[in-house]
């Protein structure tokens, strides 16, 4: 990580407050993202309000190359008022993937107001990264996934049911036999009524995935510039 | 004032935007309240009510002289003809073909859109008779924001319903001098039908390029028009397109849904690749 000293970061964070078009707030944001400092990571979170598009993008893309240090700052400063805000903070905690997220991700993915928030959050929760949590509590978040999920199965539109079938593939493939087997079997149900054919297609391939351990078993990273534009 | 068309719910500032069932939109649509009517066609169709005598209301909404705008308009029998499309009876087709000569360019282009969705050819030679004028009689009405025809919409249903018919070649004949019309949209729409009724890939090799457009509503359109046309090898520049991710995962849900034959367990490479796409715009 690139060391700065607290003065020049200062200057950097200053410059994000005070730039006065589109350009020079993109420039100023992308100036603080590449020092990675700790220090800039309050005003990057800021920076998600800005109702700017691209600057919400850097910013989110900064932060979640700071990763963990940024999940606590995201979670304390997820603005209840802002809409456009918080759903850049969940992108972010999306692509973090930090089990600490999981209760925001939850309520993001059962009830937020945007589809597209809402699918976001859908594929994150399978994708946590479970080895940070203890493997009790891991069984425990797991299993409130899976309820989510199963929910989620359920709704009307067409998007949440691919986005659940993408979570629960990727559940499946971190999880125990016995969750594993729940997965499936809810899978092969799916399978059986789903009417839309996109989504019927996703069922039956993530079927095949996780009753084929050898394709595709390694981790999907996600493609940072294509998960976070809207 | 311009009259729009109402293309949005009318759930927010509707006096009946109170839960319906679909015995009461039924009885609505001879309400005496016009707003009720108006409300209840567009709640059958939103709730896919196929009931036959949803569709025998709506149907005889399409005649409906009750319900006039300022200018001359029939709401009611716009918001009949739209919901008529979603509830795959054919016995709307006749009265929708009627539609296609009403007066109000709204109700004619409903008509067009949801005699495509219906799926019946026999309305072929009526939609062909909106394009008779050609490019030249394509000009926009004086006061009104739209061109003498709904020429989207009736090259979008001809698309879907003339190839591979005895109207196939004098449909190829009536949209392909629309590849030259001023408008960008009228533009995409004939591209997408002679996609559609030629198989020619220099067609969709023309509507990714309309991905390309300055204007992000342009690339919406262009977007929309692939998913329709099921475009397979536009799948990583519809991926890469400047636009929200929920635009480009719609769009790519149709080249998906080409890929994938229901009876078929089995997912080709295409379909497989489609979908990794598709998992990373969520």
């Amino acid at each position: 990580m690139p060391v700065s000293d607290p003065i020049s970061v200062q200057k950097l964070i200053q410059n994000v407050e005070q730039a006065d078009s589109s350009e020079r707030l993109m420039m100023a944001i992308q100036a603080l993202v590449s020092v990675r400092s700790e220090a800039g990571i309050p005003m990057l979170i800021r920076a998600l309000g800005f109702n700017n598009p691209g600057a919400a993008a850097v910013a989110v893309q900064g932060l979640v190359q700071m990763g963990a240090v940024a999940v606590q700052p995201l979670l304390e400063l997820l603005d209840d008022y802002n809409y456009g805000a918080r759903a850049w903070a969940i992108r972010a905690l999306v692509a973090i993937a930090d089990p600490r997220a999981l209760d925001v991700l939850l309520t993001a993915a059962a009830a937020d107001f945007a589809p597209s928030v809402r699918r976001a959050a859908t594929k994150g929760l399978g994708m946590l990264q479970w080895h940070l949590l203890s493997d009790d509590d891991a069984i425990v978040a797991q299993g409130r996934v899976l309820e989510t999920l199963f929910v989620i199965a359920e709704e009307p539109d067409w998007s949440l049911r691919y986005a659940a079938t993408v979570g629960l593939e990727a559940l499946g493939r971190a999880a125990n036999p016995d969750l594993l087997t729940q997965i499936l079997t809810r899978l092969q149900q799916m399978a059986e009524t789903e009417s839309d054919l996109a989504v019927q297609a996703r069922i039956r391939r993530a079927i095949t995935v996780l009753t084929n351990p050898t394709i595709a078993q390694e981790p999907r990273s996600i493609s940072l510039s294509q998960s976070l534009t809207r | 004032m311009l009259e729009q068309p109402s293309t949005h719910s009318p759930e927010a500032s509707s006096p009946g935007a109170e839960p319906l069932t679909a015995e009461q939109a039924i009885a609505n649509l001879t309400h005496a309240d016009l707003s009720l009517r108006y409300y209840a066609a567009w709640w059958l169709g939103k709730y896919r009510v196929k009931d036959a005598a949803a569709v025998e209301g709506l149907i005889t909404a399409l005649e409906d002289e009750s319900d006039r705008t300022e200018l001359g308009g029939y709401p009611l029998r716009r918001n009949a003809a739209r919901a008529l499309g979603k509830l795959e009876d054919q016995r709307a087709v006749p009265g929708l073909v009627r539609c296609l000569a009403c007066e109000d360019f709204y109700v004619r282009e409903a008509a067009a859109q949801s005699l495509g969705m219906l799926g019946d050819p026999v309305c072929i030679p009526d939609l062909l008779s909106l394009l008779a004028g050609g490019v030249e009689g394509a000009h926009p009405i004086p006061g009104r924001p739209h061109l003498a025809q709904p020429y989207e919409a009736v090259m979008e249903a001809l698309g879907m319903l003339a190839p591979q018919t005895e109207w196939t070649s004098e449909a190829i004949e009536q949209i392909q001098p629309f590849l030259q019309h001023p408008t960008e949209r009228v533009r995409y729409s004939a591209t997408r039908a002679m996609y559609q009724l030629t198989g020619e890939s220099a067609y969709g090799d023309r509507l990714i390029q309309a991905l390309s457009a300055s204007d992000i509503n342009l690339r919406r359109v262009a977007l929309s028009d692939l998913g329709a046309v099921g475009y397979l090898p536009a799948a990583e520049a519809i991926f890469n397109a400047a636009a929200e991710n929920s635009f480009k995962l719609f769009s790519l849900k149709g080249v998906l849904e080409r890929q994938v034959i229901p009876s078929d367990s089995s997912l080709s490479p295409d379909a497989v690749r489609v979908m990794e796409l598709m998992d990373k715009l969520l």
